[in-house]
């Protein structure tokens, strides 16, 4: 569905120092630096894959999802999703996807959602009875009967975002971009964002490309990570192969009986530890979580174990670590 | 052209969320052009005509430049304030959406309230044109109008070009404003009575003297050839539109490379 092949981008950033003297300087004479936004990125997504792309800031996120959805125009390398090249045909490519910034806002602001979306729906020109179908279906899981008429400003961001979700997936799209969806929301909108997207992509096939900080949203939609750095892709795979590649640490919590003993076995580290509880840190490595408490139960008396794998937050910033972003 | 009117009714809905301001600006914009008026009225109370032109002939080339001047600015405001666009990067949002960038930019703004603006040149306009001694025929009433309409899209060709600019330097450039507000004061006056250069430029660079002077010479009877000519002038201030058109082109596309 999507080919990605050797993309390319750099931009020519004016590079401005600080001070007043080099402010006005900058005024006549600017020296450019060259930022390479994009280095030789390639990849493909099959029809109904659930995405996760991130990096930290800068690392070229946005400007891959920019040249996806045909707003910018790579230096070298092709592109092509569902048969067209996004930047070639744009308009007709358009049609095909939805959009979802979640920092901005595609709806009009003063006035009730349902004009925004009856507006939308001329602009995509879709038919009366796919509109009708589609409204209905997304007002039912988004339940969204009590925000139509209301105005956009008026509405609380956890009820805008599933406005907007619902205001891109109008024209039945069969690929959405989600650009930080779930930023600025509480839990319980997160949630329902969440749930909702996973419920669609099952039901229509929905391709999904996600773009998030939190990595909750991956762990709870992403079968699929592509990690990017400084414009290269570090990682592109299952969630569970980065925990093995990267994650061999568990953490282990027990709880035992007052005891002075010890605990002493090797590849583990004690993270912390009282009089009743210890929590350990188990480098899987070198040794086997069932060999740890097969030595901890006789050394201690156990009351309580709780094995828990190293949380994806950990997992990404050691990755960057690594690649020293 | 649907899509067109129904971007105007969702915008003219928000427009009417703030009734209060919108009269009170409407009323502003109606008093506005009106002390300029009021300043052309006294210049001929005390110097009777200038250049051989009379109060009445001056004042219906302002009211013609003035109406244009409030319907582009009306419904090309989209471009006039597209530097705020292009900041907030709301133009990436127009890229996204499959119809051209020129009809979405357009939709994206209309300001209603220069409706006072329209009303003062139109009252403007029936006044003086109750005075002058004009033989109404066919010929001349559709020169009038395409008087009006050449002017409205001189006014978008240079809102257009400016807002080209802005693809470069993201912010507004007030430069543009010698062309369209110093454009409209200019052209508000019969192009004869200033310098040649004047003259020349906004008849060949910016045709504003196809869309004013020229025809108004034929409306007053100040002219000899075949009227038909004179009816068609104002198309010429319309082909303005084109290579401003291109320039856009040209300009969206680099953005799409730079990204900036």
């Amino acid at each position: 569905m999507i080919s990605v092949q050797g993309l390319n981008k750099s931009f020519k950033v004016a590079r401005r120092s600080s001070g007043l003297r080099q402010a006005t300087k900058a005024l006549f004479h600017r020296d450019y630096q060259t930022v390479h936004a994009l280095s030789d990125i390639s990849f493909s997504i099959q029809p109904g894959e659930i995405v996760g792309y991130i990096g930290p800031n800068g690392a070229g996120k946005s400007t891959t999802i920019k040249v996806m959805s045909g707003i910018l125009v790579p230096d070298s390398g092709s592109c092509e999703i569902m048969g067209y090249t996004p930047w070639k045909d744009r308009a007709r490519y358009v049609k095909n996807i939805g959009v979802v910034f979640g920092q901005r806002s595609q709806l009009w602001w003063d006035v009730p959602v349902i004009d925004s979306f009856e507006l939308l729906r001329d602009i995509y020109k879709v038919s009366p009875s796919e509109y009708k179908a589609n409204l209905s279906l997304l007002v039912e899981t988004l339940q969204l009967s009590d925000l139509l008429h209301t105005p956009v400003r008026q509405l609380s961001l956890g009820q805008r975002m599933r406005c907007e979700i619902a205001a891109s997936l109008l024209h039945s799209p069969t690929l959405l971009f989600l650009d930080e969806p779930t930023i600025g929301l509480d839990a319980v909108s997160k949630l329902a964002v969440r749930q909702f997207i996973k419920t669609y992509n099952n039901e229509r096939n929905l391709t999904v490309i996600l773009t998030t900080h939190d990595m909750n949203d991956i762990e709870a939609l992403a079968e699929r990570l592509i990690l990017i750095g400084k414009g290269h892709i570090l990682f592109d795979g299952r969630l569970k192969a980065l925990r093995e590649k990267f994650g061999a640490h568990k953490t282990l919590t027990i709880d035992y009986k007052e005891s002075a003993s010890n605990i002493d076995i090797i590849g583990t580290t004690i993270l912390s530890q009282t009089g009743q509880r210890a929590v350990l840190g188990v480098d899987t490595k070198q040794i086997n979580v069932s060999e740890v408490i097969g030595k901890l139960s006789e050394q201690l008396e156990l009351s309580d174990v709780s094995v828990e794998a190293q949380p994806i937050e950990e997992l990404i910033v050691q990755l960057y670590q690594e690649y020293e972003l | 052209m649907i899509l067109f009117g129904k971007y105007m009714s969702i915008l003219f809905k928000a427009q009417m969320q703030y009734r209060t301001s919108f009269f009170l600006l409407s009323l502003g914009q109606f008093f506005v052009p009106f002390s300029v008026f009021a300043g052309l009225y006294f210049l001929f109370a005390r110097f009777g005509q200038v250049e051989g032109w009379s109060f009445y002939e001056v004042g219906l080339c302002f009211a013609v430049i003035h109406m244009a001047f409030a319907i582009s600015e009306c419904l090309a405001r989209g471009f006039d304030s597209f530097s705020s666009l292009v900041a907030s990067g709301e133009f990436d949002r127009l890229l996204v959406r499959p119809r051209n960038t020129i009809l979405q930019v357009l939709g994206s703004k209309f300001e209603f309230t220069r409706i006072g603006r329209l009303a003062q040149s139109v009252a403007v306009m029936i006044w003086v044109l109750i005075h002058l001694p004009i033989e109404w025929d066919a010929i001349k009433v559709v020169t009038l109008i395409l008087m009006v309409i050449s002017g409205v899209f001189i006014f978008t060709g240079i809102f257009m070009l400016a807002a080209t600019l802005c693809f470069w330097t993201i912010q507004a450039i007030e430069v543009a404003n010698i062309f369209t507000d110093g454009g409209r004061e200019m052209a508000q006056y019969p192009l004869s009575i200033y310098k040649k250069w004047v003259t020349r430029f906004f008849t060949f660079v910016i045709p504003f003297g196809c869309t004013n002077y020229l025809p108004l010479l034929f409306l007053l009877g100040k002219t000899t050839g075949p009227d038909f000519i004179y009816m068609l002038i104002p198309l010429v201030g319309v082909f303005f539109i084109l290579p401003c058109l291109l320039i856009w082109q040209f300009g969206v596309k680099h953005y799409r490379s730079t990204g900036s």
